[in-house]
């Protein structure tokens, strides 16, 4: 497996303050890789970074490219894509008019159609409500509209900001299904959690983030039986 | 006040409301995908006319010394900018974009001057000259301030009025034009005398209105607009860029603009100064549309126009007046009618 995606000591300022401190890590192709920690870890700053709405220090590179100075459209372009903890839908547009912005960055179009009928038969509510204006769809579907979104852009890199936020039970087993499949279409992605185990239980590789540091990192399967991270975490005694 | 008058001052106030439409539409289409409410407007309105009225003169209009000037400017300015961020890569296409285009279109009117063009002509060229400068304005003036707060885009756009009116007073001179009609066309209506200038003028805002809703829904690169306006952030997640957005809005724009200059230009006279008065009436049209829906400012423009013709009608002297009062009952009962819909601005 070849390096997809690697931050190299990378700081994240509000102001004077740093919310991220000299973070690395890296995401393998193919690969699902979660950063777990509290509320306010600075996990959410580390992929606006990444995706570079935020101003960042330190080194960023994908598929070999040195990306820490680019547009986030730049980024989008070389198919490096985002679904925010906010969803960030066009409240206003259809839920069709939302899936085919999506795939705005591609230059060939020619495969628009094709990957559209995919993302509707992997979330065939969305097809069902595809004339709808997105504002009105429930927390679960704008969700997966988030995600039929973003994968319209056919992104190698997929960045989840809390995909499960504010979601029922059910709902979220749904989402993190979903997430699980879209490695075996080769997308990797980095995925930032609260809901640590369900994180840890899909992941391959996974960072522990507390104010703004990772202090600690290792295989998904090591982390879930980790003592510390069960009684911090993952609700064990 | 018979109902003859009255039918007689509905129509004009239709036919000048449709006016304002065109500029209120492009008012609200720049306002929402750059923040920026666009007050030069009316001035690319009245610099339309001007050159319209120079080109009919047989003398080449003094938008063309703007245009060079203009495209000078933010060339150097975008040069500077791609040196500062290192992307010198990009400077062909900003050449082209900043100075080859505009240049190109200056020269071609130049040309096509010499050749004593028909009027459809020198209504293409009168645009044409006209279309590059609301995006050059935008490259020079309000990208370097793109993500300022909307009070400061808006002083800064009034201050950019101001220098445009110099501006308009050292390339058109003070003189006042009128072009000849379109059309000398006219027909009666249940006892009402109608121009084809009128008529013209509502069937263009008609066709332009339907042209803008054809774009914005059946288009990618409209749907992006309306993406941008609607939330930037989660467009530029797309990988639309907002400065580009930016760009097709002042070109499509000032496009509205000019037409509506062209239409307006035989109507009134029209000075280097006129465009103020035009611009800030389909800014009060767009406003009681809400500054963010098309339909809402189109009627508020055509609404704006029906009440400056009864009141020029009442009371000439009082007819701004009247006009501009009815700002405050629309901001009060705006401002009524959006106090709970703050949370809805996210998603």
């Amino acid at each position: 497996m070849s390096e997809m995606f690697s931050m190299r000591d990378v700081t994240v300022c509000y102001d004077n303050v740093e919310a991220v401190r000299n973070v690395s890590l890296s995401v393998e192709e193919g690969q699902i890789v979660t950063v777990i920690g509290p509320n306010g870890a600075g996990k959410t700053t580390l992929l606006m970074a990444a995706i570079g709405l935020l101003a960042s220090r330190g080194r960023m590179v994908f598929q070999g490219d040195d990306i820490g100075k680019m547009s986030v459209e730049d980024r989008v372009e070389r198919r490096l894509c985002l679904v925010p903890e906010k969803r960030e839908l066009f409240s206003d547009m259809s839920v069709a008019d939302n899936l085919l912005l999506g795939s705005y960055s591609l230059r060939d179009r020619s495969g628009v159609q094709t990957t559209l009928d995919e993302v509707y038969d992997r979330f065939p509510r969305l097809k069902e409500r595809q004339r709808q204006a997105a504002g009105t769809l429930s927390g679960g579907e704008r969700q997966m509209l988030a995600l039929g979104r973003a994968l319209m852009a056919k992104p190698k890199l997929l960045m989840l900001d809390e995909p499960s936020l504010g979601l029922a039970p059910l709902i979220v087993r749904e989402i993190f299904r979903t997430i699980a499949s879209l490695r075996d279409l080769g997308v990797s992605i980095l995925l930032v959690e609260q809901n640590a185990r369900a994180a840890l239980e899909t992941a391959d590789y996974g960072y522990v983030l507390e104010t703004g540091e990772v202090v600690q990192s290792g295989p998904a399967k090591d982390l879930i039986h980790d003592p510390r991270l069960i009684t911090a975490y993952l609700g064990g005694h | 006040m018979t109902s003859d008058i009255a039918a007689i001052l509905g129509i004009d106030g239709i036919a000048t409301g449709a006016v304002y439409a065109l500029v209120a539409i492009g008012t609200v289409l720049i306002f929402t995908v750059t923040r920026v409410i666009f007050i030069p407007f009316g001035d690319i309105a009245a610099f339309t006319a001007l050159t319209l009225a120079a080109l009919d003169a047989k003398r080449f209009p003094g938008t063309g010394a703007l245009v060079v000037i203009l495209a000078c400017l933010a060339t150097l300015i975008e040069i500077i900018s791609l040196l500062r961020n290192g992307e010198l890569r990009l400077l062909p296409r900003a050449l082209l974009f900043y100075l080859v285009l505009p240049l190109a279109v200056v020269g071609a009117a130049w040309l096509a001057m010499r050749t004593d063009p028909p009027l459809a002509i020198r209504l293409v060229l009168a645009l044409m000259l006209i279309t590059p400068i609301a995006p050059l304005l935008d490259r020079i003036v309000f990208r370097p301030i793109a993500d300022g707060s909307v009070l400061l885009l808006l002083t800064v756009s009034v201050a950019l009025h101001y220098a445009l009116v110099g501006l308009g007073l050292l390339f058109f001179g003070p003189e006042g034009v009128r072009t000849e009609p379109l059309t000398s066309f006219s027909t009666e209506f249940a006892g009402v005398l109608i121009s084809g200038q009128t008529m013209l003028i509502v069937i263009a805002a008609l066709v332009f209105s339907g042209l803008l809703y054809l774009f914005f829904d059946f288009t990618l690169v409209g749907k992006s607009l309306r993406a941008t306006a609607v939330n930037r952030t989660g467009s530029r997640l797309m990988g639309i860029r907002p400065a580009r957005a930016g760009t097709i809005a002042y070109l499509l724009g000032s496009l509205m603009a000019g037409v509506s200059g062209i239409l307006i230009a035989p109507v009134n006279t029209v000075f280097y100064d006129s465009g103020f008065l035009i611009g800030l009436k389909a800014f009060v049209g767009a406003i009681v549309g809400g500054m963010t829906s098309y339909p809402g400012a189109a009627i508020g423009a055509v609404g704006v126009g029906i009440l400056e013709s009864f009141a020029s009608f009442e009371s000439s002297a009082l007819k701004d007046v009247i006009v501009f009062s009815l700002l405050i009952p629309v901001l009060i009962w705006r401002s009524l009618a959006s106090l709970h819909s703050e949370e809805e601005i996210e998603e």
